[in-house]
């Protein structure tokens, strides 16, 4: 029986400073047996827990999609003790992943509906492998208009820009990318993204919508789509919650009886709307 | 298999007998309680004791256990690279364990073991490797309530073997093939034999006075349960001191921290309490559940709302009321669930 605590060893491949506070950073990794990745099979809005040997482990959202290959995008905040060491790791260096970890996005049930992706800072990247995984040609044809809409406070704090620029350019997906307050240099969208979802959100027709972000961001999104006549069961957020085990035991970021990270990360608005607001 | 018969005379020999296949453990007196100890003497196992001190969670989840171990060393081959501990390399017997204690191995069974990622070696590989001998109760404590929680004085769920003390003899009731094991070449049991077991049970349930209702509580909506006014009374007495968490034999919460010294390192995990504000704060400083109201309705609630919401029934406790004894502000889990089944 296989030993589901232990990580697969993998190698830091590249990393990436993302944004202009330093305080975001990437890493790209590969593993080190093929076998692992191969068990490694994922799906957009999973996560994974990062081991740092020495330091400990953290859960973190996979930004990659596996359209893109075998080797695992994280994007670390860096706030704590795992994270800071990792902040220090360089490329060549081994550390672990553990995982793939809770349940995904509701990709087969989106099929055949238009999408809207609502990111704020750094949530968005779990919805950066969902992009990605909507995106790819074999995917695409399954699902109607797609609108991404991502906020973040400066234009130097707004991560991926390369590829939510692709995407824009590529006429695949309505893209609206939004600053907090007007930037020199900045000819983009300026507002807060309640606001910019407001003007640009579809009508809530056979539609979905996948929300994360700060839980600022959420308390004031969640009455727009209720104007916009969006019912909770088409309202698909993630959370994030304190975790150890990551497999629905040590009993920490359990949301009433459903741990966010088993039963979740990924609820819809309906659930939620059930359960203790403990997130 | 027909219930067997082990006369008290012939019990040393039976023991001997066990300490040469098992490395077996037992309730045994010292600093005046019942505690659990390996036994060395036969003659040291007790048979006259209300239940252990603590519970024995700690056979299969222990207070601190090593996970995983590596090698602290970023350049070498194998620096910082993960292995699993091995599983146990004997195999053990729990003698005279208490039913509710067995029965509680049952519930974290479904919390330990749920599917193929959920399957925690740790403790899977010590039930494996364990028996459990069983002894029904005959003078439950005032505290006791485990036959308004899905157990009682000589229920057998968990256990492979359960003992009935019949004075100058035992009853040995074997219940799955490691218990079969154990009783095999015993004489049968007379119907007489049967009939003072029977009696015992009869005895012993009757003796348990204290009752809680969970009717309300499980068909009640989980929010009014939440959302109830008696969460505010309990929470002003309770010093989040984790007492409850610690000897409650249900109790499961670990944190996993990671340890080095030198070129060795290794991951351990440690019981941990759902009392503490730590256990469930963020990196940010954002708490979920960052009051003290939070903390103690979250350990009630698990146990006898959400627990049995996602477990197909099953109740996250078993009434041996060691927290009722141990609290040291007199916390009764019994009134507080009869509080939220009002």
């Amino acid at each position: 029986m296989r030993n589901t605590y232990i990580p697969y060893p993998v190698r830091i491949k590249q990393t990436r400073v993302e944004t202009e506070d330093k305080m975001l950073k990437s890493f790209l990794l590969e593993f080190l047996n093929d076998s692992d990745a191969e068990a490694f099979a994922y799906t957009p809005g999973q996560f994974a827990e990062l081991s740092v040997s020495g330091y400990g482990e953290i859960p973190i959202g996979i930004a990659s999609s596996p359209t893109e290959g075998n080797d695992l995008l994280f994007t670390v905040n860096k706030v704590g003790s795992v994270t800071n060491k990792l902040h220090t790791m360089s490329e060549g260096d081994i550390m672990g992943v553990r995982g793939p970890l809770g349940n995904s996005y509701p990709l087969k049930d989106m099929e055949g509906k238009n999408v809207v992706i609502v990111a704020g800072g750094f949530a968005v990247t779990t919805l950066r492998s969902t992009m990605n995984w909507l995106l790819h040609p074999d995917h695409r044809d399954k699902y109607g208009d797609i609108t991404f809409i991502y906020g973040a406070r400066t234009p130097g704090m707004l991560l991926y820009t390369e590829e939510w620029t692709e995407w824009q350019n590529s006429g695949q997906a309505n893209v609206n990318v939004t600053i907090d307050r007007e930037a020199q240099g900045w000819d983009g969208l300026v507002g807060f993204v309640p606001t910019v979802t407001e003007q640009v959100a579809p009508k809530p027709d056979n539609a979905v919508a996948l929300i994360c972000g700060p839980p600022v961001m959420i308390r004031f999104t969640q009455p727009v789509f209720d104007k916009l006549g969006w019912q909770p069961e088409q309202i698909v957020m993630s959370l994030e919650n304190r975790m150890k085990c990551g497999i629905g035991i040590c009993g920490r970021c359990n949301v009433g009886p459903e741990y966010v990270c088993k039963d979740g990360p990924v609820f819809t608005k309906a659930q939620l709307d059930k359960l203790p607001k403990e997130y | 298999m027909a219930e067997k018969i082990l006369a008290k005379d012939k019990l040393g020999g039976f023991l001997e007998g066990l300490t040469s296949s098992y490395e077996v453990f037992a309730p045994q007196e010292s600093e005046g309680k019942a505690r659990w100890a390996r036994l060395e003497d036969p003659s040291g196992a007790l048979w006259e004791f209300s239940n252990t001190h603590l519970s024995p969670k700690d056979f299969f989840f222990p207070q601190s256990e090593c996970m995983m171990r590596f090698k602290n060393l970023q350049d070498g081959e194998e620096g910082m690279v993960m292995h699993s501990e091995p599983g146990l390399d004997n195999k053990r017997l729990l003698l005279n364990i208490r039913p509710c204690d067995a029965k509680a191995f049952q519930v974290l069974d479904l919390i330990f073991v749920q599917d193929e990622m959920t399957d925690d070696f740790y403790w899977r590989d010590k039930r494996e490797q364990t028996t459990l001998v069983g002894l029904g109760c005959s003078d439950p404590c005032p505290t006791c309530f485990c036959t308004s929680m899905n157990c009682g004085p000589h229920s057998t769920t968990g256990l492979d073997v359960l003992l009935v003390d019949l004075g100058d003899k035992l009853l040995v009731k074997a219940l799955t093939e490691k218990g079969e094991a154990l009783a095999q070449g015993l004489e049968d049991a007379s119907p007489d034999d049967l009939a003072a077991a029977e009696a015992q049970r009869k005895s012993s349930e009757e003796q348990i006075e204290s009752t809680v209702g969970m009717d309300q509580v499980l068909s009640r909506d989980m929010m009014e349960l939440y959302d109830a006014g008696h969460w505010s009374r309990v929470q002003e007495s309770c010093l989040n001191c984790g007492t409850c968490t610690y000897c409650c034999p249900t109790c499961h919460c670990f944190d996993i921290q990671d340890e080095t010294q030198g070129e060795d390192g290794r991951r351990v995990r440690n019981w941990d309490s759902c009392m503490s504000w730590l256990f469930t704060m963020h990196g940010t400083g954002h708490n979920p559940r960052g009051t003290k109201l939070d903390r103690v309705r979250q350990r009630f609630m698990h146990k006898f709302k959400y627990i049995p919401a996602k477990r197909g029934g099953e109740i996250g406790c078993v009434g041996c009321g060691r927290c009722v004894q141990l609290c040291p502000v007199n916390i009764d889990v019994r009134r507080v669930v009869n509080d939220m089944n009002a």
